[in-house]
């Protein structure tokens, strides 16, 4: 009953979006507004629809109905409540209704909008906002079904749909397999969520980028729209990346944060493509170049998202072979294909119409330091695209796949991450339209200089790594130069409205909410490489068994084994958990409790390190393995993680600074229509 | 006298040097893992062979472990590993065939890049002079005559 009602619902969705987005088109080609203003509705209807499908399938899975196929699969009855809503996004057909949920969340938000401004855009964005709707809907639907229970067919095979097969039986399993333990974080819990947003509201900047370019309009006025938009669709997608990043660190049990597995980069692509977007589209506002660039960037976000999407769900670039066995695959490059190939050929035709209005004057400007900013984004994005592509070329044309792994990563974009570091401490210091390389050298000198004495002092106690000195000079350039803009802006509320300090400064940063929140995601940013560089450059690791009341040393830490406790908890897991005692420089500073917890159910260990954070570094402790019968050796893998704390640290004054940037500002009153003047009064 | 006490110390160097080769230690995890750091796991994707949790993976340490107390090199061991399972242990592509692709392609992205932006930048500063430099209509003749007029009044 709830499931034929969900997916029901899911059908009714579908038809509104192919009616409201076929009305909108046909109302905008016909001149004819009553046809689009009822494909707005259509799209107001969507995400009410959406809703009830979603709510059918929590009350399906907390309700343990496993003889629906996606609840035997991604719950259990021992897992708890609040885990079993969480499965909605647990697995992938679950998670596509969690994705058009969103979408259609978005589309229903923008119809909501007043579109009096922008009439000529609305019906555009309603195609596009509906059928890429459309398309997720179709593959639910059609494909992944979440409703889909399980049968016993006549031949006593196993088969999966949601009306009876001829002379099949429903099955009733009395327990499901249980979400994937690796998911039972509270990281992994948000981190989809997180993810998802930020790639769904990315489809709100391109739908109006498109309507822009499809209703002729050469001006601005779609980045002023969506400016907030993007800003908030690169707060999610920046904060799911985080979020991915912590939730490795603390359940994955390798020591790392980033792996530079295909999955990740399918997130960070866009992230990627979002940033230089961010920068680039400052450059057309202020100076109106680039209009060309900016409209390719954001449908190569676009084109990344979708990709993203069905990367992150399917493991389908593990192998050609794995790409082929669903329909999913196919769909998705098709569905890429052709919004890619329409957007593009979109943007030709009107191409001519996008001039830019401003020349380039300077290579030292802020629009060319900006050009050089997006230029080296590419050039990540383009290794990043190559790196997780090359295995499946590799395996389609000698049979013989490959690894490419962390190092190949880090060699070929560290010098790009650099340059972007050095960009981000001039940039500052540079003015639209016009800079010399004469007027910056004078800015730059004394931070550039100040800063030398940290690679200076590192170098005396004893660094000699290379890339960390360059690192750390850099980071410590772009602080400089950052508070340095700080100080300037509310030295001169100071001087001019007698401001103190604080007060300048919380003024410097409501008044110009863009640029100053910009400087906080730049110092964000510094801390984020502090800390990238300390545990990346600097990590030390050792293994060893201990018996009880041994102990293992790395550096100035000594870890001493005191026992470990073995015990089950009610939902489902054994659990082993040894006790460890720390000691640093001698001192006691703590017990960890590095455990192992085993699903019995789906057979599989998750390794939960115990951790001692400090400023410094982290003390990071993982079980490896244990002799139970014994109880007399357990084997640690120890890492000293330095300065990793300034990761998180740094990613939290990150989305401190975006929230800053996306605030509303006091809005510029809007400019009421003038009066008809008395004299076309009199000749009317 | 002589012969037998030299005999003697031989046999004992002999005997304590046996029971040391007995004694000798097994390679650490330490030094497991820094081999195995270089490599990754056969089968499970993308995971390195020293983080793998799987069983197997345990047991392709220990293999490694073997190896090390027979005195193979680091060379040695991967290349063992390559020839059982393929280019996919490695941690980067062995740069010979199709993989010199992924070497070679990152610096031509970026100097294509880099010509691409050069360009771009040439045409958006070309001199708006170009375009007015031409003298004001040197050839028209409505102009020259102005001009004629002038200087006779002039």
């Amino acid at each position: 009953m709830i499931e034929e009602a969900g997916y029901l619902a899911m059908v009714i969705a579908l038809g509104a979006s192919l009616f409201g987005a076929a009305a909108a088109a046909y109302g905008a080609r016909r001149g004819r507004p009553e046809w689009v203003e009822s494909g707005r509705r259509a799209m107001l209807l969507v995400w009410p629809l959406i809703s009830l499908a979603a709510l059918a399938i929590i009350v399906l899975l907390v309700s343990g109905r496993y003889d629906i196929e996606y609840v035997a699969h991604v719950t259990s009855q021992a897992m708890p409540p609040y885990l079993k809503i969480t499965a909605l996004w647990g697995g992938q057909a679950g998670s596509l209704v969690f994705w058009s949920w969103l979408m259609a969340a978005f589309a229903s938000a923008a119809a909501l909008r007043r579109w009096d401004r922008d009439a000529e855009l609305l019906p555009w964005v309603i195609v596009i906002a509906l059928g890429t709707l459309a398309f997720f809907l179709i593959l639910v639907i059609f494909v992944e079904n979440p409703f889909a229970r399980l049968w016993l067919t006549a031949d006593g095979g196993q088969a999966t749909a949601l009306f009876r097969p001829e002379g099949a039986t429903a099955l009733h399993p009395s327990d499901g397999q249980g979400l994937n333990p690796l998911l039972r974080h509270p990281g992994m819990i948000i981190h989809p969520p997180m993810l998802y947003l930020g790639f769904v509201s990315f489809v709100v900047p391109y739908a109006f980028a498109m309507a822009a370019l499809i209703a002729g309009r050469s001006d601005d006025r779609w980045i002023k729209v969506t400016r907030r938009w993007t800003l908030v669709a690169w707060l999610f997608l920046s904060l799911g990346l985080l979020l991915g990043g912590r939730w490795a660190y603390d359940v994955l049990g390798w020591g790392g944060y980033w792996g530079w597995d295909p999955v990740e980069i399918a997130a960070f692509m866009p992230w990627l493509t979002g940033t230089a977007f961010l920068h680039s589209v400052m450059v057309q506002e202020k100076k109106g170049m680039l209009k060309h660039w900016n409209m390719l960037l954001i449908i190569l976000t676009y084109a990344l998202v979708i990709f993203g999407t069905f990367l992150t769900r399917s493991g389908v670039l593990s192998s050609v072979h794995a790409f082929a066995q669903s329909a999913i695959g196919p769909l998705f490059f098709a569905f890429i294909g052709l919004t890619s190939i329409a957007s593009l050929r979109m943007l030709q035709l009107r191409w001519g119409t996008l001039r830019g209005e401003n020349q380039l004057n300077s290579m030292f400007s802020r629009e060319a330091l900006f050009l050089l900013n997006n230029f080296l984004f590419i050039i990540i994005l383009i290794v990043c695209f190559l790196g997780v592509i090359f295995p499946l070329i590799s395996e389609l044309f000698t049979g013989q796949t490959v690894t490419v792994g962390p190092e190949w990563y880090e060699r070929i974009t560290g010098p790009l991450w650099a340059g972007l570091l050095l960009l981000m401490g001039v940039a500052p210091l540079s003015a639209y339209g016009a800079s010399s390389w004469r007027s910056l050298g004078r800015q730059i000198w004394w931070p550039a200089a100040l800063s030398s004495l940290i690679p200076l002092g590192l170098l005396l106690s004893g660094l000699r790594r290379p890339a960390a000195l360059l690192g750390y000079w850099l980071t410590g350039l772009v602080a400089l130069v950052t508070l340095y803009e700080f100080w300037r802006g509310a030295a001169a509320r100071h001087t001019r409205h007698g401001e103190s300090l604080p007060l300048a400064l919380w003024r410097l940063a409501s008044r110009s909410r863009q640029r100053y929140g910009g400087y906080v995601i730049h110092l964000g940013v510094v801390l984020m490489a502090i800390g990238i560089l300390g545990i990346e450059m600097f990590q030390r690791e050792t293994q060893g068994t201990l018996a009880r009341g041994e102990q293992l040393t790395l550096g100035r830490y000594v870890l001493v084994y005191d026992g470990l406790t073995q015990f089950s908890t009610p939902d489902g897991r054994d659990i082993s958990r040894a006790e460890v005692s720390v000691f640093r420089d001698g001192r006691p500073v703590g017990r960890l409790f590095p455990r192992q917890d085993f699903y019995v159910s789906q057979n599989q260990p998750m390794t939960i390190p115990g951790v001692r954070s400090s400023l410094e570094d982290d003390f990071y402790v993982l079980l490896v393995s244990w002799e139970p019968i014994a109880q007399q050796g357990a084997t640690f893998k120890i890492y000293e993680n330095p300065l990793v704390n300034f990761v998180w640290m740094g990613g939290g004054v990150f989305i401190l600074g975006t929230l800053v940037a996306a605030w509303p500002e006091r809005e510029p009153e809007r400019r009421r229509r003038a009066a008809p003047s008395r004299a076309s009064m009199v000749g009317a | 006298m002589k012969l037998a006490g030299a005999g003697l110390a031989a046999l004992l160097l002999l005997v304590l040097s046996a029971s040391a080769q007995a004694q000798q230690e097994q390679p650490s995890d330490d030094e497991v893992n820094a081999i195995a750091k270089g490599l990754y796991c056969p089968v499970c994707r993308n995971v390195p062979l020293d983080v793998c949790p799987t069983l197997a993976c345990q047991q392709w340490r220990e293999t490694i472990r073997e190896k090390l107390a027979l005195g193979w090199t680091q060379q040695q061991i991967e290349d063992y590993f390559v020839a059982q399972y393929g280019d996919r242990v490695l941690a980067s592509p062995p740069p010979s065939g199709l993989n010199w692709l992924v070497y070679a392609l990152p610096p031509i992205a970026f100097a294509a890049g880099a010509l691409i932006l050069a360009q771009a930048v040439r045409s958006w500063q070309r001199p708006k002079a170009v375009e007015g430099a031409q003298p004001p209509a040197a050839n028209d003749p409505y102009r020259r005559r102005l001009e004629e007029e002038l200087d006779r009044r002039a």
